[in-house]
Parts: C-alpha cells; structure tokens; sequence
C-alpha cells in the first residue's frame, strides 16, 4: 500500500527507515520512537494548498457557534405559517401534538400497505416496531406497486427499471458473472429438487 | 409531467404523473433545470430507509426556475432562477431561529426523528423531490435563494447539498491548524469534506474509500493523501501508524449506512437490516481519532439503531458531533469560495443523463460503473425558456 504525502515526505526530517506516512511492503507505516505527538508541516509547507486557512479564523465559519439568534441569510418571517389545508390522509408521528403547519401530501397510505403504516404510527418512534412495520409495509407496496402496473394493463420492464442497459454496457463481464452465477444456482436447486424426487420414489 | 418513479429496492423508472399544484399560500412550483442524484439517495434506491412510498420521485438536490408562486410569496417572482436547499424548512420555528434550518420542527408532520427533506421517503415528510419536470417548493420566501449571474448552474446545484455537507462536515470536526483529518469515504460530499478541511487549515489530509478512480480523483482534486481501505489490515491500526501512533486529530463519516470493510456490518446492517445500516465507518472513526479528538458524522443512518463502540468514545474522551447541514447558512461563504477560486465543485460532475434515462442513470451511480462520481439528471423542459428567449432575440 503507498500513500501519496507530498508534505510528510518532502520535509522528512527523520532518519527511520520509512517516513511518517509511507508505508512498507508488509501495511508498516515509518514512526519515530519515543515521540507522542506528530510533527506538524508548517504554513510555508501548506502554500501549494488551494485555499488552505481561508477559514482558519472560527470567525468565517457560518456554523461556528453552532446556534445562533435571530438566524441570518433568510427572510425571517413573522410568525409560523398558516396550517395547510389537508385533503389527503396524513399520518402524524405521535410523537407530536398534531399535524404540523406544513407537511407532504404525495402518495397517501392505501391498501394492504396503508393498513400496516396506520398500524406502524399508532406506535411512537422510540418504539423499534413502528420503524419494522414501515419496512414491512414498504415491501407490502412494492408487490402492490406491481399490481398497480398490471391493473393498468402495463407489463413492468423490471430488468429496464434495475438499469440492465447501463450493466450490459458498462459491465457487460460483471453482467455475464451474474447471469453465470444465477444460472448455477437456479440449476443447481432444479437437480437437487430432482434427486429428492427421485428418493421419494 | 416526467418524473423519477420509485417501483421497489433497486428499481425506478421516468413515469408521466400529475404536475404539482400550489398547496399552500407560501409555496412556489419550480421547473426543474438540473437535479443530481446523492449518495444518500442510494439508501433509499437500496430499500432501507422506512416508509419509502412506491410512486415517490427522489431528488434533493435540484435548480429551477419559478413558474408559479402562492398568495403571500413576496420574495420570488415567476422567472427567477434558483437554487433550493435540501432541507425544507419554515424560518420560524425555535430550531429555524437558532439557524438549525436542517432540523426544523414545523414541517415534517410524520416524524421528530428528523427534518423534512424533498424527496426523501415520508419519514422525511412525504415531499416529493425534485428528479422531475416540475416540483413543489414550500415556504419559497425561505428556503430558496436566486443563483446570482455569475455562478454556474453546475456549481449551483452542487450548493444544494453535496458541497454545504462536505463543508459542514469538516466545520463539525473544529479543525484547528495543522490538524490531521481523515474523511471516510470518496464520494462528493467526502471530496468536498477534504477540500473544506484544507480551508480550515488543516495539516493532513487522508481520504479512506475502496474504489481506486474516486482516490485518484480526490487525490488530485483536494491535494490529500489516500488510503484505499482494501489494502489494509485494520483500519484504526493503519491510521495510527500514519499518525505517529496517535491517531487522528478529526475523523469524519462520509458514508454512512452502506459502508464496505467489515463482512459482519454488512450482514447484520445492510443484508439482514438488524441495525440501520453498516457501522463500520463509526467503529473506524470512533477508533482511529486520538483520545480528545472530533468525530464528525454526515452520512446518513437510518432510525432504529446502530452497534457502535460508543464506550472507546467515552473513555478517549472525544466529541462526536453530526448533524444533517443547515444549507441556507453556509451559502454565502461558499459561492465566496467559488468566486476566489477556492473550489470548483462542478469539477466533480461525470455524467450529465436525460431524466427519462433514470434507470440507468441511478444503476450507473449506484454501482459506480463508468467511473461515475456525481450524476445529473437533464429534465426534458430545462431549457424550455431560454428556447423561447432565443427565439425572440432572433
């Protein structure tokens, strides 16, 4: 393994073997016995460093402190803003008193998968089983999803969606191993599901 | 109007589905000019974030125009071309009033576990993202801010996330001169981390990832030092012998809940979702920073629970510090940066994809084919008004 240290090992003023940063053929990187603290390259030695200490001074840092009143960069505006209007279902973390002045409305709870995130937000967050139910429902969806499709008469092109253009283009050995290895697989559980046929005989 | 569509793990489409409409007084509709696709939004591409909707369109990272504004807009206009935060947030809120925009707590009714963000599931508030023609923006006297003329819509874009992130990120490790700072992971927001700890004033700088083109890209691009992960023994171990057997002054987490490098993580964090995601990169955070030193974290995590050596963190006495960034705030200084030259972000731009092609845009990205490291997604209408402008000049 080599590591690319331009400062360390130009200025290397130490007589080790190896630099401090530059590694040997075995992964050992050169130290200097008996020192506890790392040298440090000096500002000359940082010149080549585009931009190095424009913000050194904690002063040109925006989140430095990292609270700070009234907020600056916004228009601050004079009070909360005014609820919006719900005309979808929206579920509410209950974690909270009620809906908050502003919240999304895009795909709403519905079916087998809706039924299961109601179930999912009658929990609080700190409880581990509203995050489980979510994932659950989310994959709840993803069959739904593939219903949808064909409810609409629209035969989903998964390999399309999963990129398989991009694979045979770009990867087409990696894409070959896949197809090589699936193959094996699927071939291998179709004898052994053949074998134990054969014994029940 | 075209929009990314999400079918299941590793399956999404360009869909037509209904334009967004006005839902609130204070809320704008943007057409979408660029949207990137970020590394966080692998997690939900991969499954693993909770409450991820089938139809959902992703997509926090995104410029536009203004086509429409609610009744009480004041400071946007139809026209104005701009530049929208990931986070969405209300201005008002005691969080919002101590600047915390990322963590507001008057817009994501579905959970307190975070902020909202657009298009990222509905345990970040059920927004819809912006990898589609059109988007809804709310609180748009707020959140969004007009790019002036001379920063580039490329770099732009890159302020809505990627760049304020990496930036935080180092900011959270308070990085004092010649500190050495290690960034876990060669993605944009780790490249951006690097080149941000150099502004800081850091003395070392040493990027961990496995894949070799996006070491030799950052290596060139921040000037620091690389570590390719897969050629080492023990991480922690590896870094302390860098550092004199000390260890790092600042470690930062540039992953987060997919991190490679330890065959157990990957099983029980991202295989068998036991935890929420991989920890490996906070074991190799929390172990290879010195005693007293700064771990900072902006990879993201899902919400249920990590295995993480939080006792090593106690008894070295360190400060972990993490936070989703607070975009709005950082902007100023960074298209200062921009204009002295100090970071070019769209440097990191690889590939430029007509959203209709998502499929392969997010498969590319995902399974970092084609020495891929930032995708742009092109909506078909980006152009649509500097189209018509042209044609009146003429």
């Amino acid at each position: 393994m080599e590591t690319r240290n331009d400062i360390v090992s130009a200025n290397d003023q130490h007589d080790g073997h190896h630099a401090p940063g530059e590694h040997d053929g075995d992964g050992h990187v050169g130290h200097v016995h008996g020192h506890i603290a790392p040298r440090r390259p000096t500002r000359e030695q940082l010149q080549h460093i585009q931009g190095w200490g424009a913000d050194l001074d904690r002063k040109d840092r925006p989140g430095v402190p990292m609270e700070r009143t009234p907020p600056r960069f916004i228009h601050v505006p004079d009070s909360d803003p005014v609820p919006q209007e719900q005309h979808v279902e929206v579920l509410v973390s209950t974690e909270r008193p009620g809906r908050t002045p502003l919240f999304g409305s895009v795909q709403p709870p519905s079916g087998l998968s809706g039924a299961i995130r109601r179930l999912a937000f009658k929990s609080t967050e700190n409880d581990v089983r509203h995050w489980l139910l979510l994932l659950l429902a989310d994959r709840v969806n993803m069959v739904e999803g593939i219903g949808e499709d064909l409810a609409k008469g629209k035969v989903p092109n998964i390999l399309a969606e999963m990129g398989i253009k991009s694979e045979l283009k770009h990867n087409p050995a990696g894409l070959a191993k896949k197809v090589a290895i699936g193959a094996a697989v699927v071939g291998a559980a179709c004898y052994l599901m053949k074998r134990r046929d054969r014994n029940y005989r | 109007m075209l929009a990314m569509n999400y079918r299941g793990p590793y399956r999404v489409r360009a869909d037509h589905k209904p334009d967004p409409v006005i839902e609130h007084p204070g809320d704008a509709i943007v057409r979408v000019t660029r949207a990137c696709i970020c590394g966080s939004d692998l997690h939900l591409y991969h499954g693993l974030v909770p409450d991820t909707r089938v139809g959902h369109t992703f997509g926090h990272e995104f410029i536009g125009v203004v086509e429409e504004v609610g009744a009480s807009v004041q400071n946007l206009k139809v026209g104005d071309k701009v530049l929208v935060p990931f986070n969405i947030f209300c201005g008002s809120c005691t969080l919002c009033q101590s600047e915390l925009f990322g963590n507001c707590h008057n817009t994501n009714a579905q959970a307190t576990a975070v902020g909202a963000i657009y298009g990222y599931s509905h345990t970040a508030g059920g927004y819809d993202g912006g990898q589609a023609e059109y988007v809804r923006v709310p609180m748009a006297d707020v959140g969004p801010m007009v790019i002036p003329d001379d920063i580039h819509d490329d770099d732009a874009v890159l302020l809505t996330d990627a760049l304020p992130t990496g930036y935080q990120a180092a900011e959270m490790g308070d990085i004092k001169e010649g500190d050495t700072v290690v960034v876990f992971g060669a993605g944009p927001v780790g490249i951006f981390a690097a080149k941000s700890a150099w502004l800081m004033g850091a003395g070392r700088v040493i990027v961990v990832d496995e894949i070799e083109y996006r070491l030799e890209f950052v290596k060139r691009y921040a000037q620091c030092e690389i570590v390719n992960f897969k050629e080492v023994r023990d991480m922690a171990l590896h870094i302390k012998k860098m550092t004199d057997w000390v260890g790092a002054d600042v470690c930062i987490d540039a992953v987060g809940c997919e991190a490679a490098g330890n065959t157990m993580q990957t099983i029980t964090g991202v295989y068998t979702m036991m935890q929420a995601g991989s920890a490996t990169v906070l074991h190799w955070c929390i172990n290879s920073v010195r005693k007293g030193g700064n771990v900072s974290i902006v990879g993201v995590y899902g919400p249920t629970f990590n295995a993480v050596p939080i006792g090593n963190a106690l008894n070295k006495g360190l400060t972990l510090r993490m936070n989703q960034a607070s975009v709005r705030r950082h902007l100023p200084r960074l298209i200062e940066h921009i204009r002295a030259g100090r970071i070019d972000p769209k440097q990191i731009i690889t590939h430029r994809v007509p959203l209709e092609e998502v499929s392969d845009a997010y498969h590319i990205f995902s399974s970092k084919l084609d020495n891929c490291i930032k995708t742009i997604l092109i909506p078909p209408r980006a152009n649509e008004v500097r189209a018509v402008k042209a044609s009146v000049q003429h």
